[in-house]
């Protein structure tokens, strides 16, 4: 058995959290079998306050005083950074797409260990908040389709569940904090962003900055973001005003058919789930009255609505918990090859991994040649989904040819890492070894990587039979 | 009572109207053929259950196990399907155990050819402890063709199924011994001996004085798969030796650890048992 302390940073466009947990693994196989490390335990730790995030003007994060929000709750957790063996920092929502993000994640640097990612993207935000609010597990543990909406300040991230799988995702730019308000009688709008504005018009009320515009044009926009909302998870007929306000990056899914439960979560949740006798504009925001527009909505009241363990923290408690996963149990690797971080994959489709097996060494040299000019990184990993009962002479077609392609495009002293989904990897390592290559190699298996995605992969585990790995859709800086 | 002639058009009839509707498939009897003892082959993506209140989650649930499960039934019996694809799936367990190695496999994969003492396949499944002997034939042909001395013997055995032997082989021996040769160690000339049981290995080890014997070997089958094989593998053997000092790779067919994945995974137990100097629960320890 082993443990690792894992860290979750969440740096959101209303708010910024900190969670620390404890993830645990064992072998799960049999004593006669092949091992199996799989993850056992999650516990979390420690949650910070849900603090607002420093903002130095409406849309500029303040690094500095963020970096200090982190050092406060590193140390109030009692952990220093170098405690940490993996997590995630995550910028989501409207903060994302700041200018700034990559500064913040410099200021931050200091905090992460050495394998702390830096991580966001609306897709995997969804998925990662959906795992943090206890929509997944719901889903594996009632065998059901689950959807879970986290509806944060700035964008409402979707996800559809099926028994564990994930299914798709959508991104919204629905939020509570879309429009911001002076308090008092008769509020006046300081901020209104752009998809609030296109709900404005399509609910026919004026709303600009600056204006005083009553509670009851608030709830008629909130209708609009409601509606939109229930059409993007299938329960209703689409919103004309879906495509205007799909958040910049985003899948576009539909469902076949609706979800069997419905799984909210983010800051407006606990406005859905619990409405308070407090006024509604006690945040200076629409986010009370989204809620309230949520739960009384027309279309959300006749669906079977279940409550998540997390609301506010689902993305900082995914973050922390759930973007790390582990490899296969028997996989290859050259001593002192890990960690790496952010190495982009250029993924093999079937077709054209059967072609490098059958010799065609220019395919893979061609594309290789193109992928990193294309990219930034000096160097990348080979994502292949792999065989599903090979002989050896044919991973030694494979591995001959792609160390052939790599080596002769790479600069020197870059490994050569293969990520294959079926359970190859060591067989694989072997054929690699073969090829004599005196770089540094390493065949993960058991991971799933798509084009365009980012791979972290930390330092072995339970005595070097797994590696953490973290897959990144997106990255800054 | 019915005639034989009527007991026949019934039969007749009901097999033409199942194999019509295209519902059975009649399971192909002919040996050495892939087995469909996948029962996700067998019962078929066509559910028998009818009209399932989540046909997904059954879906689900189905390619979680083996068993035969969501097949429904009729009245308190199995489905005419169920019942021909588990009798099929029954004989070809049994096939596994009671057929022989093809010898122009082993030919092929150009391997010595020994036997145990049993001497016949019925002798070999009610005398275990003659299948852990080698017939004086065998020892002899040991001696005379097989490197002394090696590091690490492997061989491979029929055990109790031979279908084992014949889908893993080869795909498992290439991985395994350029694997440990690469490591450096002096890998012993391989050979295939018939009516062997696990504990022959001993012997082995003891004739040709090898360190580490890995013995490749049919499992007894199952209804899920008649493929499966194991690798027991055993520091500094003796005939008697306890069974508790192997270490055991079980479950080694193509929807379980796969071969060539297998042959890896044992290249570094090999190691780690000649570094430590100990196998089986010596190991663990």
């Amino acid at each position: 058995m082993a443990q690792i302390l894992s860290v979750g940073i969440d740096i959101g466009t209303s708010t910024t959290q900190v969670v620390f947990s404890r993830i645990e693994m064992d072998n799960t196989a049999g004593y006669f079998t092949a091992p199996r490390i799989a993850i056992t335990d999650k516990e979390i730790l420690y949650k910070s306050k849900v603090y607002f995030t420093p903002l130095k003007t409406q849309t500029l994060i303040d690094a500095d005083a963020v970096r200090d929000i982190v050092a406060q709750e590193f140390r109030s957790a009692g952990y220093s950074p170098a405690d940490t063996q993996t997590g995630a920092v995550i910028i989501t929502g409207e903060s994302a797409r700041k200018e700034n993000a990559a500064s913040v994640l410099q200021a931050l640097s200091d905090f992460a260990g050495e394998f702390v990612v830096s991580t966001a993207g609306p897709d995997l935000e969804s998925i990662i908040a959906g795992k943090g609010s206890g929509a997944w597990q719901y889903s594996i543990d009632n065998d059901c389709t689950v959807v879970n909406l986290d509806i944060g300040g700035g964008t409402s991230n979707i996800v559809f569940f099926n028994a564990g799988d994930t299914q798709g995702k959508i991104c919204l730019d629905v939020g509570g904090r879309l429009i911001r308000l002076d308090g008092g009688d008769s509020p006046r709008i300081t901020y209104v962003s752009y998809a609030a504005a296109a709900a404005a018009k399509l609910a026919g009320v004026r709303a600009e900055a600056g204006q005083t515009i009553s509670r009851s044009d608030l709830r008629r926009i909130c209708d609009v973001f409601a509606d939109c909302l229930a059409g993007a998870v299938g329960i209703a007929p689409k919103s004309p005003l879906q495509d205007q306000i799909l958040t910049p990056g985003s899948d576009v899914y539909a469902p076949a058919r609706p979800s069997r439960r419905i799984c909210f979560s983010g800051g407006v949740a606990d406005c859905i789930y619990s409405q308070s006798g407090e006024d509604d504009l006690r945040y200076g925001d629409i986010g009370p009255i989204l809620g309230r527009a949520i739960a009384e909505n027309r279309y959300f009241k006749d669906q079977k609505i279940i409550q998540g363990g997390e609301t506010i923290r689902a993305t900082v408690v995914g973050a922390g918990t759930y973007a790390t996963n582990l490899s296969g149990s028997t996989i290859f690797y050259s001593e002192g090859i890990f960690p790496v971080k952010n190495v982009p994959a250029l993924k093999l489709t079937k077709d054209e991994q059967w072609a490098v097996i059958g010799g065609d060494a220019q395919l893979l040299a061609d594309k290789i040649r193109w992928f990193l000019q294309q990219s930034d990184s000096p160097r990348m990993l080979l994502a292949l989904q792999g065989l599903p009962d090979p002989d050896f002479a044919t991973l030694k077609k494979l591995a001959a040819a792609i160390v052939g392609a790599l080596d002769a495009s790479l600069a020197p002293g870059e490994p050569i890492i293969v990520v294959v989904e079926r359970d190859i990897a060591k067989a694989l390592g072997i054929a690699l070894q073969q090829t004599g290559c005196q770089r540094k190699m390493a065949s993960i298996d058991s991971v799933k990587i798509e084009a365009g995605d980012y791979v972290d992969i930390g330092r072995p585990l339970m005595d070097g039979l797994v590696v953490p790995v973290v897959v990144k859709t997106l990255l800054f800086g | 009572m019915l005639d034989e002639k009527l007991i026949a058009l019934i039969t007749e009839e009901v097999v033409r109207q199942l194999t019509a509707n295209g519902r059975v498939v009649l399971p192909d009897r002919s040996p050495g053929q892939e087995s469909s003892a996948d029962p996700q082959n067998v019962v078929g993506s066509d559910r028998l259950l009818e009209d399932p209140l989540d046909p997904e989650a059954l879906e689900r649930m189905k390619k979680r196990t083996t068993a035969r499960i969501g097949v429904g039934k009729a009245g308190a019996r199995l489905k005419t399907q169920t019942m021909l694809s588990l009798r099929a799936d029954h004989a070809r367990a049994q096939d596994s155990v009671f057929a022989d190695v093809d010898p122009a496999f082993i030919e092929k994969l150009g391997l010595l050819s020994i036997e145990s003492q049993a001497g016949d396949r019925n002798t070999h499944i009610t005398r275990p402890d003659l299948g852990r002997k080698i017939c004086p034939k065998g020892v002899e042909a040991l001696r005379q063709h097989c490197e002394m001395s090696p590091d690490v013997q492997i061989y491979a055995s029929d055990g109790l199924s031979s279908a084992a032997i014949e889908a893993n082989l080869e795909k498992i021996l290439p991985v395994l011994t350029e694997g440990l040769q690469a490591k450096g160690l002096k890998v012993g000339t391989p050979f295939y001996m018939r009516f062997g049981r696990v504990a022959a290995e001993d012997q082995v080890a003891e004739v040709l004085g090898a360190k580490v014997v890995c013995v490749l070997i049919g499992e007894r089958p199952g209804l899920a798969t008649a493929e499966s094989m194991s690798a027991y593998i055993v520091y500094n053997a003796y005939v008697g030796i306890p069974e508790a000092k192997r270490t055991v790779v079980s479950n080694i067919h193509k929807d379980g650890l796969t071969a060539v994945e297998a042959g890896a995974y044992i290249t570094e137990v090999i190691q780690q048992i000649l570094d430590r100097k100990a196998s089986g629960v010596d190991l663990v320890k």
